[in-house]
């Protein structure tokens, strides 16, 4: 399994390429699929609808995140830790040997 | 082997307070044995159908055997993972470990079983305290603290669940756990529900999950990922379907859980916002209420605890190996853990939904009852998430951890290996479930509560899938200089309670810590100083005025009576004299007291 990967990783540019070509066949298929199973309008008269969801769900999901976390939400590891260092518990923990 | 219901729980602690006594070579094959017995109760049980195990109490019949199709499959997914999960933590030598694993197990059990409020309240809190010790037995540096912030929350769950048990014993006289007339909630209605809740980790009840889940034990986390959100999905499905706000609520979850994960740092907590994410589908066909809807509720819940089973398996083999559990100490791990790699790889596959993988059987069920249910933003916001969990667990966490830049110590890569056979065997285990399920789905659907109308493979589903899969995955590629994990914590609605505390500790250690001091100066100052001149006056007046007096009397009373005795010589004739003489005083008194 290494050495596939390992293969496959000097070859990046192909894999790109290949993974490009992938997303072709599944445009392709998408147009030939038969859409009377869809649920909304939308589905069924825009092509490629599918494809622009999930392009635009993962960028909105990564654009909010971001966002969101720096927006104060995402904070230093020992935020909480001089809290700890307060309630008593700290002589106990450190005293104590962590196991996995 | 069964032919009458034998309830699996019971085989489960009856093996736990058995367990220290067995050592040495008999202890693996003891702790492979116990939970494989429990299995097969389950299976055996899974022929009956009705109402077994019943028990007068009191005034209340308890049922600890309620069978039907909703308590089987969930029982069965329980029991299956017990086996796995005591296979993957085989080698732990602490029995005390084992044991609350299953005291945790037979917790679910059952509370999947009971069919009225008593017994189900037993077994509820028999989880949360067992499951709390395989926070503790990490005995990591957070493992205390969450331990008991964990403890606390369900304490005061299991109040609210028991205030509601007990206002609808009184307004309803029975005990029956049976569906609750969610169209006319009463208050005993939202007690319970809430009680329910908090284990489902319904936002914005859901704190505990993150919190604990990442500092159990590496063992632990794979059985806490399974049995306390899936055992209250379960109790949902039972008491709350078709609860309208249960939809809102469940597309909450599904989407709070994609943004904290997609934001987290740590490899399980990360899988533990997706529990939150996931649990919200489940929670969200439970609102909705049909049969299509509970059979996916359902469905989710057994495809759930495969794959969450197995990817906190492989994190948990990253975790047991290097000792680490955070992105940024971490990366590229193919090289030295290729078997945990491709077993966590399956259960990534799995949670997004790829064609032949666990959830794509499960996840479009729910999505399409909303349809059908003409909830068509829930199924839209559904299928949003649907496209996170794509990309924060079928991406990132297996690029950053396994193939992105290598961000390992040199300590932590030299200790970098493939875990023992016990967790490998487990984890294949788990990987070759997810791909049954996944691909047979048939098997599954023959379990589910009701008769199954889904065709996963139909060529449209497939298509829109494998859109969703290819163009997120461009957006990853493209955009992932932003996912970029960093080192830092995110801050959720456990901040309001850790502030909270902490600001009681503050309240305590200084305001009142210092009235308290305070006060003792005054009083020893002021108080005590009053207090001694005060005591030296009352000594004082005891001594010259009260005892004065008494003393005064009492030694005149000694010198009438020194007197008096001199009198008492004893002989008779002194007596009748002075008899005789006191006697003529009083009549002569008497006489002259007449005559004046």
């Amino acid at each position: 399994m290494n050495k596939l990967i390992d293969y496959l990783r000097e070859r990046l540019p192909n894999v790109v390429w290949t993974c490009y070509g992938i997303l072709a066949l599944v445009l392709a298929y998408s147009l030939v699929v038969d859409t009377s199973h869809a649920h909304t309008w939308v589905e069924k008269h825009i092509p490629f609808f599918w494809s622009f969801f999930g392009f635009g769900a993962a960028a909105a999901v990564i654009g909010f995140a971001r966002w969101y976390g720096h927006s104060g939400i995402m904070t230093r590891p020992d935020y909480y830790d001089q809290d700890a260092e307060c309630n008593g518990t700290c002589a106990t923990t450190k005293s104590s040997g962590e196991h996995a | 082997m069964f032919s009458t219901f034998t309830h699996p729980a019971l085989i489960l602690i009856a093996g736990a307070l058995i367990l220290p006594f067995v050592r040495g070579p008999l202890r693996r094959p003891y702790l492979f044995l116990v939970p494989l017995l429990s299995m097969a109760a389950v299976v055996a049980n899974s022929s009956l159908t009705g109402q077994h195990g019943l028990v007068q109490f009191l005034d209340w019949q308890l049922v600890f055997g309620r069978v039907d199709r909703l308590s089987t499959i969930f029982a069965l997914i329980m029991g299956l993972m017990a086996i796995i999960g005591t296979l993957y933590g085989l080698h732990v030598d602490n029995a005390k470990e084992h044991m609350a694993a299953w005291f945790y197990v037979a917790g679910s059990l059952g509370t999947i079983y009971s069919g009225d409020y008593l017994s189900l309240f037993l077994f509820w809190e028999m989880m949360a305290f067992a499951s709390t010790f395989l926070i503790w037995f990490r005995r990591g540096k957070g493992s205390l603290a969450a331990g008991y912030r964990y403890l606390l929350i369900h304490t005061i769950g299991g109040i609210i669940l028991l205030a509601g048990i007990m206002l609808r014993y009184q307004a309803v006289g029975d005990i029956a756990f049976n569906l609750l007339d969610v169209k006319h909630p009463e208050l005993y209605t939202w007690l319970i529900m809430i009680g329910f809740g908090l284990n489902a980790a319904i936002v914005p009840l859901h704190s505990w999950l993150p919190d604990a889940y990442s500092e159990a034990s590496f063992n632990g986390s794979v059985f806490m990922c399974a049995f306390t959100t899936k055992t209250a999905v379960y109790v949902l499905a039972r008491g709350f379907a078709g609860f309208d706000i249960l939809v809102l609520l469940g597309v909450v979850m599904a989407l709070y859980g994609v943004i904290y994960a997609v934001m987290e740092n740590d490899i399980r907590k990360l899988l533990a916002w997706s529990i939150v994410s996931q649990v919200g589908y489940m929670v969200a066909g439970i609102g909705i209420g049909s049969e299509m809807a509970i059979n996916g509720a359902s469905a989710h819940a057994v495809a759930h605890i495969l794959y969450k089973g197995l990817l906190f398996m492989g994190t948990g083999s990253v975790l047991y190996m290097t000792g680490k559990t955070k992105f940024t100490e971490l990366g590229g791990l193919y090289k030295k853990m290729p078997a945990t790699m491709i077993c966590t790889v399956v259960g990534c596959l799995s949670i997004s939904g790829v064609p032949l993988f666990a959830a794509f059987v499960s996840k479009g069920m729910i999505v399409g009852a909303g349809f059908e249910s003409h909830l068509n933003w829930a199924a839209w916001l559904l299928m949003f998430g649907a496209t996170g969990t794509f990309m924060y667990n079928g991406l990132k966490l297996p690029y950053f951890l396994f193939f992105g830049d290598n961000n390992c110590s040199n300590e932590t890569w030299a200790k970098a290996a493939d875990p023992p056979w016990n967790m490998q065997m487990a984890m294949s285990t788990g990987a070759i479930l997810c791909i049954v399920v996944g691909s047979v789905p048939a098997l599954l659907y023959a379990l589910l509560p009701y008769p199954v109308d889904y065709h996963p493979y139909g060529g449209y589903h497939i298509a829109e899938t494998l859109q969703i899969i290819g163009f997120a995955s461009l957006a990853f590629f493209m955009l992932k200089k932003y996912l970029v994990p960093e080192d830092k914590i995110c801050l959720d609605m456990d901040w309001l309670y850790r502030k909270a505390g902490s600001s009681f500790l503050w309240i305590a250690k200084n305001p009142i810590q210092w009235f308290d001091t305070a006060w003792g100066e005054a009083y020893r100052v002021v108080g005590l100083g009053s207090l001694m001149t005060t005591a030296r006056f009352w000594s004082w007046f005891d001594w010259h005025g009260i005892d004065g007096v008494v003393d005064g009397l009492a030694r005149s009373v000694r010198a009438i009576g020194d007197r008096v005795r001199t009198l008492q010589s004893g002989q008779i004739q002194y007596t009748i004299y002075f008899a005789a003489t006191f006697a003529a005083i009083v009549l002569i008194a008497y006489v002259f007291l007449q005559l004046s």
